[in-house]
């Protein structure tokens, strides 16, 4: 389809105008969080930081508690993604490789799990820890994310398994390699970027998570990073700069993250979507 | 946002049930393995999600206040809390809001992604990477971060959203309170999800357009159609499942949402503000009305399993049509 030189100069201008309306509220955070005070709090907005400063995010580091709850929540996210790639890889392999019985209805109930709605099993769960005491415990926090994240984890490995032919595995093991030889040397290799993959979408998503963590954490010490974000405002009036630079070092590890899995999230999905 | 990843196993649904078991797999000697493969996860996943879902179930048919709390045992009172609720003119309120809530924001946010995912097939590649890296990036955007920025964007003192409606002359909006009448609340928070949303709509829009066979539309163009004529009849019908399964996972989302309108007002919102999901939590953690809250969580569930029922079995028969 040849398009005239007007009319895609014109297309060109719309589509800048979108960037930038999408990216404004992206730019408006980083830069509020490198302006000295007076300049965020300006009648008429200061539009490029005059002198970029790392004041705020000083003062964002200083707000009791950050520290620690950075600590939480590495502690918390590192845990979900180790152990839900162990327990997650193993159930793909069998999905994948073995035909039994009950698979469809594993498979069935993998699916049927990411569609129950998070913020309307906060109350059970809360009953629950409650009554084992284990209210206001990391150990609660992690054993939700890991159930919430295996499901998807389990599919995705799934289909990375699947791809790696079985012809592959036999081969080694007529060349004299024991199966699970086999397996360790020919499939892990070629499954390696799946779990890469599937480990960067557990963290992003227990790094995220807010409403079970602000149920289930309610002392300052043991909560996470998005509930000390959340609570950054109620402190003494709200610090903007100080709380753009917080909201900047949150956001920070997970877009770096999201950048490497991105591509393969939006190819996966399309492919699926489409064919059907 | 958080939820959009989540997605390709979701949108994976549409072949699970067709698809066809794989060509080759291996015949274990001891039929145990498979089993003790799936074991850990299984456990997990029925122990931590399962039983409180089974447990939500229960607890909407007891009583179960601050003394049942403390007692860990709730009073079974029959359909009593569903009676109550239903019967509450707070209630009818709520779910109003969220379903008006829930119909804007999932057409706006398909509206814009549509127009985007069509003006990306039309710009230069230049712009057409630096938009995409663009939408990444507010895809990335965690949502509790997200909040926050827009919360300082429409601050009522030093707002840049504020300045810029005032100085483009759409009246006088300095020291306007957007969160004194609801609508504009709303209309706020409406902004906040549909920014969110776009990105993942838009390109995955824009994917599923680049697979319409290109001979079609040139075939439609030279028998003379114009460009809403090609969209209509040739674009649409081919990404009627993609559209079928955004709209569906973007009600499902919609419908639920609670972060934006509790961090965005404080953690303390006002009554006007209670989507579903805040309502329930309100009446569970701030009232103690376990009960209740849990009435209201499954009336939200019955209803989203309802579109989620819809979005599987439409799928099915769109596939099915197509002679898989």
């Amino acid at each position: 389809m040849r398009r005239s030189i007007a009319a895609r100069t014109f297309f060109d201008g719309v589509g800048i105008l979108v960037l930038v309306v999408m990216m404004f509220p992206i730019y408006w955070m980083i830069s509020t969080a490198l302006k000295p005070g007076k300049e965020i709090l300006a009648l008429n907005p200061v539009w490029i930081p005059s002198a970029p400063t790392f004041d705020n995010f000083r003062t964002a580091m200083n707000v009791p508690y950050f520290w620690n709850d950075v600590v939480n929540s590495l502690v918390v996210v590192l845990t979900v993604v180790v152990v839900s790639i162990a327990l997650a890889f193993l159930a793909a392999v069998s999905v994948a490789r073995f035909g039994f019985r009950g698979r469809t209805a594993f498979i069935v109930m993998i699916i049927a799990v990411q569609m129950v709605p998070l913020n309307a099993l906060v109350i059970p769960i809360y009953l629950l820890l409650n009554a084992v005491g284990q209210v206001d415990s990391l150990l609660g926090v992690i054993a939700y994310y890991l159930a919430f994240v295996l499901p998807f984890m389990i599919w995705t490995l799934r289909g990375f398994i699947a791809n790696v032919p079985v012809d592959l595995e036999e081969a080694a093991m007529v060349d004299g390699a024991s199966r699970v030889g086999a397996f360790m040397r020919i499939v892990f290799p070629l499954v390696a970027p799946g779990l890469i993959a599937t480990g960067i979408f557990g963290f992003i998503q227990a790094w995220n998570e807010f409403i079970i963590a602000y149920v289930l954490l309610s002392s300052s010490s043991k909560q996470t990073l998005t509930i000390w974000l959340a609570s950054f405002t109620t402190q003494h009036g709200t610090d903007w700069g100080g709380l753009m630079a917080g909201a900047t070092l949150t956001a920070l590890p997970v877009v770096i993250l999201f950048l490497f899995v991105q591509r393969h999230i939006v190819g996966g999905l399309t492919a699926g979507a489409v064919k059907g | 946002m958080e939820a959009a990843i989540r997605t390709e196993a979701r949108t994976a649904t549409v072949e699970t049930d067709l698809e066809p078991a794989p060509r080759r797999r291996l015949v274990p000697r001891a039929n145990l393995l498979p089993y003790v493969l799936i074991a850990p996860a299984l456990l997990v996943i029925a122990g931590v999600l399962g039983y409180p879902l089974g447990m939500l179930g229960w607890l909407s048919t007891q009583r179960y206040g601050l003394r049942e709390l403390y007692q860990h045992q709730g009073e079974f009172v029959g359909l009593q809390n569903f009676v109550t609720i239903l019967s509450d003119p707070q209630f009818h309120y709520v779910l109003e809001v969220s379903v008006v809530f829930t119909v804007i924001n999932v057409g706006l946010s398909m509206f814009f992604a549509t127009f985007i995912a069509l003006l990306l097939e039309r710009v230069s590649r230049v712009v057409r990477l630096l938009l995409t890296s663009g939408l990444v990036f507010v895809w990335a955007t965690p949502v509790i971060p997200a909040i926050n920025l827009w919360q300082w964007m429409f601050d009522y003192e030093f707002g840049v959203v504020n300045w810029l409606l005032t100085h483009l002359g759409a009246g006088n909006y300095i020291h306007h309170n957007w969160f004194e009448n609801p609508i504009q609340g709303f209309t706020v928070i409406t902004v906040i999800v549909v920014w969110g949303a776009i990105p993942f709509l838009a390109l995955m829009l824009y994917a599923g357009l680049t697979q319409v066979p290109r001979e079609l539309v040139d075939a439609a163009e030279i028998d003379g159609a114009r460009p809403w004529q090609v969209f209509a009849w040739i674009t649409v019908p081919i990404l009627r499942p993609i559209f079928l399964v955004l709209f569906s996972l973007s009600t499902i989302w919609d419908f639920q949402v609670f972060n934006q309108v509790w961090v965005l007002l404080n953690q303390r919102p006002s009554k006007d503000y209670f989507l579903i999901s805040v309502f329930s939590f309100q009446e569970s953690f701030r009232v103690s009305q376990f009960g209740l809250g849990s009435a209201a969580a499954v009336v939200m569930v019955a209803i989203l399993v309802v579109v989620t029922f819809f979005y599987v079995r439409q799928t099915i028969r769109l596939s099915t049509e197509d002679g898989r």
